[in-house]
């Protein structure tokens, strides 16, 4: 139990020390791996809450994918990012503030909501399953459809990423399916008589 | 026989006006200008007929126009007396005229329109002659009101045809809404349309008073003022005559028809059919004496000065007019129609003439540029002799001997002195100084238009700019030729009328065969012993109208031919006068002034203020400019930048938040 | 000490909001703002699987993997599409980015 404070601390503090760091930091390549420190640490606290498998799942995709994909474009992409900052001290006041009213207002409703006796975490009954089991007890059977869903996003953010990234370099050869498998035989064979032993 | 003559221009107007342009101008001109020769044929037949017959009137009825509750308003003709007179008149004039026509209008391109027109307005005229009810005479009378419009602008490409062709529909107009509230009052008092309820219940009417606005008018009065004052417009009477001088604007076949002849003449017609109803209020026939004998004095004093060959003759019709009332006004009925039949053949006559010179002037028409014409055109110059002595009453006094102005016009003059009316006295006045004044105008036309020489009188003429100067100067140089035959036959044709016709007609008019004719189509007899008293005025009176026509002769003959400076130095002395007269006492002015500018005025209150301010304001307009304002408004909310919409969107969450922490949300 | 629920929440909470203020600060940095998205969408998962895992639901753990998985497709087009903007421009300031202005 100490130990669980103990480390529920550490991450929380550390998660949100870098999620300062993401957005104020100069260097966006710097705010990319404070957010790839954020996401740890929030792995790190999935793992205190039980839920191990989205704990990894998050290392793998989040970290493992979408904040290499942002560390990529932002190596890519060659911009001047001294300019990008001049609207900051002009927004900071209002930013702070407005940040500040949702803080306050998310807070009081957690602390206004009673919480319920048994809210305090229990261990798991012995002989139960483990979290990645039990979700995909609950996943492929009582969600499917939503799996399937979740799927079919990912099917078109594939397509839409390669819509609008993908463009063929001039003078590269390609396979054109559709032509290959188009072709007559008009176009593709001619008959010649040739004489024995002629050659063409 | 009735129905053919009443239809023939219809079917003339429906074939030249519909198929025009594919039979050809040659085809309308000889289809409706046959059309009009049989009708004209059959009128004369109808009118002996009815001479003849022992019937007093016939009606024969042809369809149902309408019937609405108590209103029946049939289609029927009725022939009697007063409608043969009519059926002769305008068939005849319309015939000749047509007949002209083909030879005045050869050059002009829309001839199967000008046919169509004519035609049209002929059948509207017989029809208004024919009518059996007061509702189908205000369709003939709208009619013709339609077909005067169409035919005075008939060159419309010209501004000045147009707007006198607008000035004459809407000066008939406000008579015509004075007529329609009189047709609506005897309705009223009557209960019927009809001719024959009308005539049956108007001596009971007499005297029964009527209220409206609060006070107790004579009905019979209103009505019958009312009724003439649609008479006043379409006569052009005093106060509603300024259209017919600007009626000029039309071809000159248009005004010997129309402005002549036909349709000017029926005011008098209609207030010869409702004589039994004009003679139940002695009131109303004072105001018909007091307006027709102004119109005469006023028309003819300002005749004296035009410079306009057709506007001196437009004058004249306008006094003759006033003529033909101050006869009904005096009751004399017959000899207001009886004027206005012989009128009708000197005054088409000399517009016919006229537009025989006209057109040998190439289409010159200031009397001034002309001079000397009777050695170049003689046959035409015979002519207009005639129609002139017709028109100032050249005969032999005491007897029925003269041309055919002499008997009618004279009837009248003396009619007035014999009236017991209570205007009798000045309208006699007037019409005596008015006899001598058409005298001098008549006589000064035919002096200045062909005695002298060509330029005698260019001195008068207005000053142009010098390179006018020789185009005023190669018109000059041509010399006049007659026209072709086909406008000529008319002439003669009109000039035997002119010549003969009082002669022929007087006895069955106004003379011994008075009862005999007429058969109580118009109220003769009775009370009314008019007639009989005309045979004994003084010798005197009988003898005035001559003695100013000598007058006139005298005068003209002295300025015009002997002593050609006469007039500019009578003009230089009396330059107010000359002026006044000029621009017809500036009527035209006053009703500017008074009416033209108040109603445009008004027009504009409504136009700019009312619709365009008010209604297009607070409706489409408004509505459209205020909802450009809010979108104005609303752009700026789209800024383009996604930072601005993510804002926003934080924002509204921030507020929904606040919203529903305080607020609760529903349970 | 305990650590209950109302520690987690108030975690997420405080991590939402540091994703608001950074979309708010960094509006003219695109990338800043997609990670801020990024921010706000942990924190929204650390908020449902503490709720998931104190009210012994594998609901909310299922709905975390929704999330998860619309993240990622969101933060892949997202830079997609910024990646063809700028191919087009050649620049990422976001105040030239106004086409749609109305």
């Amino acid at each position: 139990m100490y130990g669980e404070a103990f480390f529920f601390w550490v991450f929380a503090l550390v998660l949100t020390a870098s999620a300062l760091a993401v957005i104020f930091a100069r260097n966006p390549v710097h705010s990319v791996l404070f957010l790839i420190l954020a996401f740890v640490n929030a792995a790190g606290l999935f793992l205190l809450l039980g839920a191990e498998f989205l704990a990894m799942i998050l290392v793998v995709v989040y970290v493992g994918a979408v904040a290499v994909l942002f560390l990529f474009v932002v190596m890519m992409l060659d911009v001047d990012f001294v300019e990008l900052r001049q609207g900051f001290v002009r927004y900071l006041p209002i930013g702070l503030l407005i940040a500040l009213i949702v803080m306050l207002e998310l807070g009081s409703v957690a602390y206004d909501w009673a919480v319920s006796p048994v809210a305090a975490r229990a261990a798991s009954p012995a002989g139960s399953v483990s979290n990645t089991v039990a979700l995909g007890r609950v996943l492929y059977t009582q969600y499917a459809y939503f799996f399937q869903a979740a799927g079919l996003v990912l099917l078109t953010a594939m397509i839409g990423a390669i819509v609008l990234t993908l463009h063929h370099k001039v003078g590269v050869k390609r396979q054109d399916v559709a032509v290959q498998v188009g072709r007559a035989r008009e176009a593709a064979v001619e008959m010649r008589k040739v004489a024995s032993r002629a050659g063409i | 026989m009735v129905e053919a003559i009443v239809l023939l221009p219809l079917i003339g107007f429906l074939i030249a006006g519909a198929l025009g342009p594919w039979i050809g101008a040659r085809n309308c001109e000889l289809v409706t200008t046959g059309l009009l020769a049989v009708a004209c044929f059959f009128g004369w037949i109808v009118f002996f007929q009815v001479a003849a017959s022992e019937v007093h009137y016939y009606v024969v009825p042809f369809t149902n126009w309408f019937t609405v509750g108590k209103l029946a308003v049939p289609w029927a003709f009725r022939v009697d007396a007063l409608t043969g007179v009519m059926l002769v008149v305008v068939t005849t004039v319309s015939f000749l005229v047509h007949l002209y026509s083909i030879g005045y209008m050869a050059e002009d391109p829309g001839r199967p329109r000008f046919f169509s027109y004519l035609s049209l307005f002929t059948f509207a005229m017989l029809m208004l002659a024919t009518a059996d009810n007061l509702v189908q005479l205000f369709f003939g009378w709208e009619g013709v009101g339609l077909a005067s419009y169409l035919l005075i602008g008939f060159w419309y490409e010209r501004p000045s045809a147009n707007a006198a062709a607008v000035k004459a529909f809407i000066v008939n107009r406000i008579g015509d809404f004075g007529f329609a509230l009189g047709i609506f009052l005897t309705f009223q008092l009557v209960g019927s349309v009809s001719f024959d309820s009308i005539f049956a219940a108007a001596p009971a009417l007499a005297g029964k008073p009527i209220h409206i606005f609060g006070a107790d008018w004579d009905a019979v009065t209103l009505a019958c003022l009312l009724l003439f004052m649609g008479a006043m417009g379409k006569s052009a009477q005093f106060l509603l005559h300024t259209w017919l001088p600007d009626a000029m604007e039309g071809p000159t076949p248009v005004s010997a028809l129309i402005h002549a002849a036909t349709m000017v003449t029926a005011g008098v017609f209609m207030v010869a059919r409702l004589s039994p109803l004009f003679e139940q209020s002695p009131a109303a026939l004072n105001v018909v004496m007091i307006v027709g004998a102004t119109t005469a004095f006023f028309a003819a004093t300002v005749g004296l000065v035009q410079n306009d060959i057709k506007r001196v003759i437009a004058y004249s019709t306008c006094s003759q007019l006033g003529y033909m009332f101050v006869g009904l006004g005096a009751g004399g009925y017959s000899l207001g129609i009886f004027h206005l039949f012989t009128h009708a053949f000197f005054k088409a006559l000399l517009f016919l003439g006229a537009g025989s010179v006209i057109q040998a002037m190439h289409h010159e028409q200031d009397m001034r540029r002309m001079g000397g014409l009777k050695d170049e055109i003689p046959f035409t110059f015979w002519m207009m002799v005639i129609g002139t002595l017709a028109l100032t009453g050249v005969g032999l006094p005491f007897t029925s001997l003269g041309f055919a102005g002499y008997v009618s016009k004279d009837a009248i003059i003396e009619a007035t002195y014999a009236s017991t009316r209570g205007a009798a006295s000045y309208a006699f006045l007037c019409v005596v100084v008015a006899a001598a004044f058409t005298s001098f105008y008549s006589w000064r036309l035919v002096f200045m238009t062909f005695f002298g020489h060509r330029g005698d009188w260019a001195a008068s003429l207005p000053h142009v700019a010098h390179d006018d100067h020789g185009h005023g100067d190669a018109h000059g140089d041509h010399p006049a030729h007659e026209s072709p035959n086909v406008m000529l036959i008319p002439l003669a044709a009109l000039a035997v009328g002119a010549a003969f016709a009082g002669m022929i007609f007087k006895s069955w008019f106004i003379g011994g065969g008075v009862e005999w004719f007429w058969k109580g189509a118009v109220a003769i007899g009775g009370d009314n012993k008019l007639l009989e008293n005309m045979e004994h005025v003084p010798w005197l009176v009988s003898l005035m109208p001559t003695i100013m026509m000598l007058g006139g002769l005298g005068l003209a003959y002295s300025m015009y031919v002997v002593d050609k400076s006469l007039p500019a130095k009578l003009a230089d002395a009396n330059p107010l006068l000359y002026r006044f007269l000029l621009n017809k006492w500036y009527f035209d002015e006053i009703y500017d002034f008074l009416f033209v500018r108040p109603a445009f005025w008004i027009g504009r209150l409504f136009w700019k203020g009312g619709d365009g301010a008010i209604i297009d304001g607070l409706g489409p307009d408004g509505v459209s400019a205020r909802v450009l304002d809010v979108t104005r408004g609303a752009i700026r909310l789209q800024s383009g930048y996604i930072y601005h919409y993510a804002f926003a969107m934080l924002l509204g969450v921030a507020v929904f938040v606040t919203w529903y922490l305080f607020q609760g949300v529903a349970r | 000490m305990v650590v209950s629920l109302p520690h987690y929440v108030t975690l997420a909470a405080i991590v939402f909001t540091i994703g608001v203020a950074g979309i708010i600060l960094n509006h003219k940095n695109i990338i800043i703002i997609l990670m801020s998205v990024e921010l706000i969408l942990l924190a929204v998962n650390i908020n449902l699987v503490a709720f998931s895992a104190y009210s012994r639901d594998l609901t909310g753990q299922v709905f975390a993997l929704m999330i998860l998985t619309v993240a990622a497709a969101e933060a892949a087009i997202g830079l997609a599409i910024l990646v063809a903007f700028y191919r087009n421009r050649a620049s990422i300031a976001v105040e030239d980015i106004n086409s749609l202005k109305g």
